[in-house]
């Protein structure tokens, strides 16, 4: 116990931690990167909050980087957390975008986004943007049945979503009731057919012990594995397991038409009242509706639906095995109206016991 | 000094400002089922930590188990894998459709037992923390009298009853300490149980904030976690005082006793330690290199290094900057209570080791609430994340520091003084050197447990700031294992590195030179 050991030991730490200062501050003032401190922020940096998962958007963020030499800042978290988020920042929020999972989240912060610029979303069909030209939707997604194609015919799957609660499934399915998409499901399943029907659809899955996951991929990963043989996703999910697992067995069950299980929403973007860069904001958006498109289209793993009116999906090999999206018929429920219902739907999915 | 306070006032404030509404929906349904089952959780944690640990330790400090020195510091080893790591590549080995599973397969195997739910959170969570309990009870076995022992053998006792009734109050202490520590663990636990969808408090509170829009539900969850904890705390605090004081008071035994020959009992021992290292080590890190390899080469390699350096940067910042706040912050108080003792600092040291009560989660949602109604300027900074670590992992720091300076001996001191040295001399040229190798220790192990920690970075990291535990959580969150697995063994690698000088060296050089000294690392392993 003398000096010396403690003096030559505790230099390398302090050298360590240094070399780790280095390298954060040094990745930081690349272009390309997402991962800069606060410090390191300059005037053209744009705080994103992301409610979309890091592995699907990250390529789209890159590719406006690369387009314009902004530098984005991304927050990833879910939806719901993200919408929460701003709530609890208020005025004091340090995001200039919310890029949404869904429609509702953004809905339910809609007071704290200013007016989208004139125009920027005419491409965009009315119904797929707020009434109140606060968000607009940016990819379109059709809410379906993932099945194991090993374990089930495509003639044994119900034609409506509310089939799924028949005692034949109980304990092969699969649920993700406190993702955003599934949150926004049930609010236009109590639209469309009213709040006794919802609960009775929820305490349906309940009764057939439906399997609770965190979000979409796992159900997705879930059904490929045989540990359910059905589960309530959204229809993009598949490809992603697809590109990791060509073999995997799943395939999407899309319901008849006009049923509720058919919901089309949205990803959805709009630009916070408190934000620092509004230009820059206004840029990022204006990318997501028109080059970004081009993007998802093409170079997307997802294959989501581009909501532009001049993209075209119908030649594109990509999108043989989906159907256009204006032609499976959802139910008759306003996207704009989904985030004044969402604080309901999370109350209604409580009470029935799906998620406590 | 009151910055650990921080974190639970604002809990309290932002529970208060809910309306009795929120508070009548948070706290019905089926909310003593939840407690009574996150409690059940850590109970029996606690059993199964002490049933792996105790046994071990007899055998690596008293018996003649083959290559004991060995099986010591194996034993110690599974420290460097984070708890929820160790629960991923468990599931990826024992999973529905899991590597164990493939092989099976044509045998006619198709299910496997189920690992999803509490029986595999339980025995996770006793896999990944049965090392805590192990080094504390070794230590202290290596401490104990064995002329006690001896005495009732003398008198008659069977070799169990003697243990019984000479050597086991010795341990008592160090058991409790070591099993409350991974009852905490298992009671704050977020990581394992949402892999392994266990219905807890913590979760709950998680699903409450992150995705169920309610956070005023997740601040009143997180007060009520907290009051259980703290009720928790205080009855081992008054049933332990007493023991502590005594174990203090002993010094270190020079007698070890014999080592009891094990006899036919060798091949089972050897079993019993060879297929809890399985379990705990070689399987997780052997799924971990698995699923690395399962990547191949398919050019995405340079991103890959490039974001893992990142991550690692991150992690090294956050955890070394905690580690040393929390050493120098530790030093201090410690003087106090060993120099000075009285009210002020045993009220200060009570409020030091309330944080250390605060499970991740629950201190990240208090300090998010404190910035953004108090201090926004540090609301998403590198600096609310380090204050997190500090509040949660000074009591380390502290009993580290606290442990080396007692043994730091006055007189040299005074000496010091006396020869014209003034008090900040005398701090740097006497105190410091003698107990430098407990403050170290101390920020080694704050280092250790920063690095693998992973709700409150979660909440409270800066935007874009990605820690190794953050970027093989986003990885998990898609279901993506194999590229969880870069990260995964970054980080346990470097983890290795602290447990190393913490634990391995010194307790190797305790086992050199048995008989001359206090064994420093125990003042390490956890307080």
């Amino acid at each position: 116990m003398t000096a010396r050991p403690v003096r030559t030991r505790l230099l390398p730490c302090i050298a360590l931690v240094a070399v780790a200062a280095f390298t954060v501050a040094g990745c930081g003032s690349d272009s390309d990167d997402s991962g800069s401190t606060k410090s390191s922020k300059d005037d053209k940096t744009l705080v994103v909050y992301s409610g979309r998962e890091k592995k699907l958007v990250d390529p789209l963020y890159e590719r406006f980087e690369e387009e314009t030499g902004i530098n984005l800042e991304v927050r990833y978290a879910d939806s719901p957390e993200m919408a929460a988020q701003l709530l609890e920042e208020g005025d004091k929020s340090p995001a200039d975008v919310f890029y949404s999972q869904d429609a509702g989240a953004i809905g339910a912060v809609e007071d704290l986004l200013s007016d989208l610029p004139a125009g920027v979303a005419d491409q965009v069909p009315a119904e797929y943007r707020d009434d109140k030209g606060r968000w607009t939707g940016v990819t379109g997604r059709i809410r379906t049945l993932v099945y194991n194609t090993d374990e089930l015919e495509k003639s044994d799957l119900p034609s409506g979503v509310l089939g799924v609660t028949d005692p034949k499934w109980k304990g092969k399915i699969g649920v993700a009731p406190t993702n955003a998409s599934f949150i926004a499901f049930v609010s236009a399943l109590r639209l469309a057919e009213g709040e006794d029907a919802a609960r009775e659809f929820l305490e349906g899955l309940v009764a057939n012990e439906a399997k609770i996951y965190p979000k979409n991929g796992p159900i997705v990963d879930a059904v490929a594995k045989g540990e359910v043989q059905i589960g309530l996703v959204n229809h993009y999910y598949i490809y992603e397991k697809l590109a990791n697992d060509a073999n995997a067995p799943v395939a999407n069950h899309f319901f008849q038409d006009g049923d509720v299980g058919n919901l089309v929403n949205v990803s959805a973007i709009g630009i916070l009242k408190t934000a620092s860069h509004r230009k820059e904001a206004e840029q990022l958006v204006d990318f997501m509706v028109h080059d970004g498109q081009d993007f998802i289209v093409e170079e997307a793993p997802e294959r989501e639906y581009p909501l532009v009116v001049s993209a075209d999906i119908a030649s594109n090999p990509r999108y043989k095995e989906l159907p256009p999206l204006d032609a499976t018929e959802g139910p008759d429920v306003d996207l704009s109206d989904l985030g004044a219902e969402l604080e309901k739907s999370v109350q209604l999915i409580r009470e029935s016991g799906l998620a406590t | 000094m009151l910055v650990p306070a921080i974190p639970i006032v604002y809990l309290v404030v932002r529970a208060g400002s809910a309306g009795t509404e929120a508070w009548h929906a948070t706290l019905e349904g089926d909310l003593v089922g939840i407690a009574a089952r996150s409690l059940l959780l850590a109970l029996l944690v606690a059993a199964g930590t002490i049933a792996i640990a105790v046994p071990w330790a007899f055998l690596v400090v008293r018996s003649d188990l083959p290559a004991r020195r060995v099986w010591g510091l194996v034993g110690a080893l599974p420290l460097v894998i984070p708890s929820y790591v160790g629960a991923l590549a468990l599931v990826g080995a024992f999973g529905p459709r899991g590597m164990l599973q493939d092989l099976l397969e044509p045998l006619g195997v198709e299910r496997l037992p189920e690992m999803y739910g509490f029986g595999g959170a339980l025995v996770v969570l006793v896999l990944f923390t049965y090392p805590y309990v192990l080094l504390l009870v070794a230590a202290a076995w290596r401490r104990t009298d064995v002329s006690l022992e001896r005495a009732a053998r003398g008198m008659g006792r069977t070799p169990w009853q003697a243990f019984r009734s000479a050597t086991l109050p010795q341990l008592r202490s160090s058991i409790v300490a070591g099993a409350l520590l991974s009852a905490l663990y298992a009671f704050g636990d977020f990581g394992v149980v949402s892999l392994l969808r266990v219905d807890t408090f913590t979760r709950q509170i998680y699903l409450r904030y992150g995705a169920l829009f309610d956070r005023e539900g997740a601040a009143i969850l997180g007060l009520v976690l907290c009051v259980i904890t703290f009720v928790v705390l205080l009855v081992e605090r008054r049933v332990l005082r007493g023991d502590r004081r005594a174990a203090q008071a002993r010094i270190a035994a020079r007698d070890h006793g014999e080592q009891v020959a094990l006899g036919r009992w060798k091949v089972p021992a050897l079993v019993f330690v060879s297929v809890v290292t399985a379990f705990a080590l070689v399987i997780p890190l052997g799924v971990l290199v698995w699923w690395l390899a399962s990547i191949g080469a398919d050019g995405a390699w340079a991103d890959r290094i490039q974001a893992v350096l990142q991550s690692m940067g991150g992690s090294l910042l956050a955890a070394g900057i905690g580690a040393l706040v929390s050493a120098v912050l530790a030093m201090p108080i410690a003087i106090l209570l060993v120099r000075a003792p009285g009210r002020l600092p045993s009220i200060v040291e009570t409020v030091v080791y309330s944080g250390y009560a605060l499970p991740g989660l629950v201190a990240a949602l208090g300090l998010t609430f404190f910035a953004t109604r108090a201090a926004f300027w540090l609301y998403q900074s590198l600096a609310i994340l380090v204050i997190a670590y500090v509040i949660r992992f000074l009591p380390q720091a502290l009993g580290a520091t606290r442990a080396s300076l007692e043994r730091v001996n006055p007189a040299l001191e005074s000496a010091s003084r006396g020869m014209g040295l003034g008090a900040w001399g005398t701090f740097r040229r006497v105190t410091l050197p003698l107990a430098g190798p407990g403050v170290l220790a101390g920020a080694m192990l704050v280092f250790l447990t920063a690095m693998k920690e992973l709700p409150a970075t979660l909440i409270l990291r800066p935007t874009g700031y990605e820690t190794l535990a953050t970027q093989l959580w986003a990885e998990t969150n898609v279901s993506d294992y194999p590229e969880a697995a870069l990260p995964a063994l970054v980080l346990v690698a470097i983890s290795a590195v602290p447990l190393w000088l913490l634990v391995i060296r010194p307790v190797a050089g305790i086992e050199a030179a048995r008989a001359t000294t206090a064994p420093p690392g125990d003042s390490g392993a956890g307080d």
